[in-house]
């Protein structure tokens, strides 16, 4: 099938986004990105969108369905708020790589800075190098799988997300504990492994989830344990 | 024990510091040990819209006749900026509430009565639902810290994007949602566990400060196309500076929220003491306005307190182009209704007092989750109330709009208004009543 090619040395970001959205399929090439901010964001169909370049923020915001390949770096907030489809960069992701994603996968193949995964709601990300402190902060749902280390305070106030980390990790944050490996978890990494493209052996990895302690308020009422006692 | 004189006896003296709310207060967190969470505003007494009286026409100006003379109450949001902006017949707007923390019939009530007036609906913290989107002719959509139910789909279904930087209730605090709400569909739609006392974000995950806010709105602009505006909602806390930063950040409309503003739930330590009224924040973000060149160009929403077709004109007259209300829609649609005194009692409150938004077991079935509570709250009715009560508000606004002359509310102005008290002149802007003093601004 033909190619579509988009010189952003000479159309706009609008004019890119405009044709993506309006077309159902399609394989397009961006050259020049230039750091541009918001590329390819808002895909709602099943477009092939390659990347010539680095990205600036939001690069596949809000994604649906298709693939969003970068073939070199990208700012904050790549793939915020993932819905589902791919998207997958070579290189490196500054901050909240995949924040609030709800589904779909995001690979990194190089580092990802601080807050990746942030609040993450069912998004599956994949991480070849290390990722920043804070990263899965609250996150919902979904898993996080890095194949070097963590920074600091990973997976603080976490919920329901997994995370899996091969490397170190720097420290965990609030009720942010290890777990045991799971037969079901050995699966997930392997087939997410395999979805991303990278390799490395399952059993390497560790396990971090909630500890659940976070989930309610602790209250105390003395007034009532008095008044039993008195029954 | 009464005196002869009528006054307290002195063995029954309240003591000013230690009032019986303090006593009460320092007594239940000694039993529980936990910070009271409530709904509703503050409820301290606090300067607002009342301190300050609307002049009227006189000799030297004259007035429009009521009913017959035209007086304006049209708003447009976008205009510049979106392919399709945001069209008012009326400048009163209802503020986001979220489904969650109302329930489904409310959401539809409140969908109904504001459509019927032409008016828009705001979702809240917890997404879209399919109901509130077919009731309401007007929806804006809310972008906030936490993304619960965050969907581009739904983003594409707005006619408007609000991104909520914070609300008058809690400047600088995250939303909460008890888990006696957060029910089974509750839980599916924000993605987390039933049950849990949730405590959402109150930073947005993927931008910190004005310039990545900037980059921010770029990227739902160019989402849904450039149809749609683009609000900014701020709590009041320095409303100069968040105003100036939201038009540098490319908002249509600044949404300023006074620290009266309602909430469904917040701690109360918040709601009492954090952030500033809407009287003093509103000439504070119409400065910042003027002073880009941008008034009455990008919008000024003014929130927290707004009960009158008064505090609407006032607002207008102190340079907002609308307001929102919260609390108020909910009293129109049933919230605090005497009729159901006998069930406030049982909750050990009374009708006129009752506050606890949070608490999930709304008598009036509005701010609750409870199937059997929410079934009592009959949407076709309540959004007949909400659409009487915008109307009345609309036509008391136009009703001080035309004694002062106007044949737009828009052109309702801060001349128009003096100030009964000096605290009010100097939040305001506007001459104590009586003399040409505005203190801080002249000495006459
Ligand atoms: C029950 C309830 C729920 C609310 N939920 C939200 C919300 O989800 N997002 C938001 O920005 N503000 C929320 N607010 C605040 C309102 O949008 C608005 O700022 C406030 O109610 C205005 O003040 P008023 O209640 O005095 O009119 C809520 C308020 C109430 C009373």
């Amino acid at each position: 099938m033909s190619e579509s090619i988009f010189d952003l040395a000479d159309v706009t970001v609008r004019e890119l986004n405009q044709t993506l959205h309006a077309n159902e399929s399609g394989t397009f090439r961006v050259l020049n990105p230039r750091g541009a901010h918001a590329v390819a964001a808002g895909i709602n169909s099943d477009v092939e969108v390659h990347i010539e370049g680095s990205v600036g923020y939001y690069c596949a915001g809000m994604h649906q369905r298709g693939t969003v390949r970068v073939h070199g770096n990208a700012s904050t907030g790549l793939a915020e708020n993932i819905m589902s489809g791919t998207v997958h960069i070579t290189g490196s992701a500054t901050m909240s790589a995949g924040a609030t994603g709800h589904g779909g996968l995001l690979v990194i193949e190089g580092n990802a800075g601080s807050r990746c995964g942030i609040s993450m709601k069912g998004v599956d990300i994949v991480v070849g190098g290390n990722v920043g402190h804070m990263s899965a902060f609250m996150g919902q749902a979904g898993n996080l799988v890095v194949l070097g280390d963590a920074g600091a305070d990973l997976g603080d106030s976490l919920y329901e997300a997994d995370i899996y980390v091969r490397g170190a990790v720097e420290s965990l944050g609030s009720d942010c504990v290890e777990k045991e490996l799971r037969p079901e978890d050995l699966e997930t990494i392997s087939r997410l492994l395999s979805a991303a493209g990278l390799a490395a052996e399952p059993t390497d990895f560790t396990r971090y989830g909630s500890a659940r302690e976070l989930y309610n308020f602790n209250v105390d009422d003395i007034n009532a344990e008095l008044a039993e006692g008195q029954s | 024990m009464s005196q002869p004189n009528g006054q307290q006896p002195w063995n029954l003296r309240e003591s000013y510091t230690y009032d019986r709310n303090v006593i009460a207060e320092i007594q239940r967190a000694a039993n529980t040990g936990i910070y009271r969470i409530r709904g509703w505003g503050a409820k301290r007494e606090l300067p607002t819209l009342d301190d300050l009286v609307v002049l009227g026409a006189s000799m030297s100006r004259y007035p429009l006749e009521g009913y017959r003379e035209a007086c304006g109450t049209d708003v447009v949001i976008g205009a510049d900026t979106a392919e399709n902006p945001v069209r008012l017949d009326i400048p009163i707007t209802i503020a986001g509430m979220s489904f969650g923390s109302l329930s489904a019939n409310a959401k539809e009530a409140l969908g109904r009565g504001a459509s019927a007036v032409g008016t828009s609906t705001t979702t809240g913290d917890g997404g879209m639902t399919p109901e509130e989107r077919t009731h309401s002719s007007t929806l804006v959509y809310q972008y906030l810290p936490s993304r619960y139910g965050m969907n581009p789909d739904d983003l594409r279904k707005a006619d408007a994007i609000e991104v909520v930087v914070g609300q008058g209730a809690k400047p600088g605090g995250g939303g909460m949602l008890m888990g006696q709400k957060i029910n089974e569909r509750v839980a599916e739609m924000r993605t987390l566990p039933e049950g849990i006392d949730q405590r959402s974000a109150c930073r947005h995950p993927d931008w910190t400060g004005p310039d990545d806010l900037a980059i921010k709105i770029t990227e739902l602009r160019e989402i849904v196309d450039h149809r749609v505006p683009v609000y900014i909602k701020v709590g009041a806390a320095r409303p100069y500076y968040d105003t100036a930063l939201s038009v540098k950040a490319g908002a249509d409309a600044v949404v300023v929220d006074g620290m009266q503003g309602g909430t469904a739930a917040t701690q109360n330590v918040f709601i009492e003491h954090v952030g500033i009224p809407t009287i003093a924040a509103i000439p504070e973000a119409v400065r910042a306005l003027q002073d880009l060149g941008v008034h009455r160009e990008v919008k000024l929403v003014a929130a927290g307190g707004i009960r009158s077709g008064a505090d609407v004109a006032k607002a207008i007259a102190l340079g907002a182009d609308a307001v929102s209300l919260g609390t108020a829609a909910l009293i129109a649609i049933g919230d605090n209704d005497p009729a159901l005194e006998a069930e406030y009692n049982a909750l050990g409150t009374s009708a006129g007092f009752w506050e606890d938004f949070q608490a999930g077991n709304d008598p009036a079935g509005i701010t609750t989750q409870d199937p059997e509570l929410a079934s009592r709250l009959d949407p076709i009715i309540g959004g007949r109330r909400l659409a009487n009560y915008l109307n009345v508000l609309a036509v008391e606004t136009q009703t001080i709009a035309r004694a002062c002359g106007k044949s737009h509310v828009a052109n309702l102005e801060p001349e128009d208004l003096a100030a009964l008290t000096v605290e009010a002149a100097a939040m305001a802007k506007v001459p104590l009543a009586g003399t040409s003093w505005i203190p801080g601004q002249n000495q006459a």
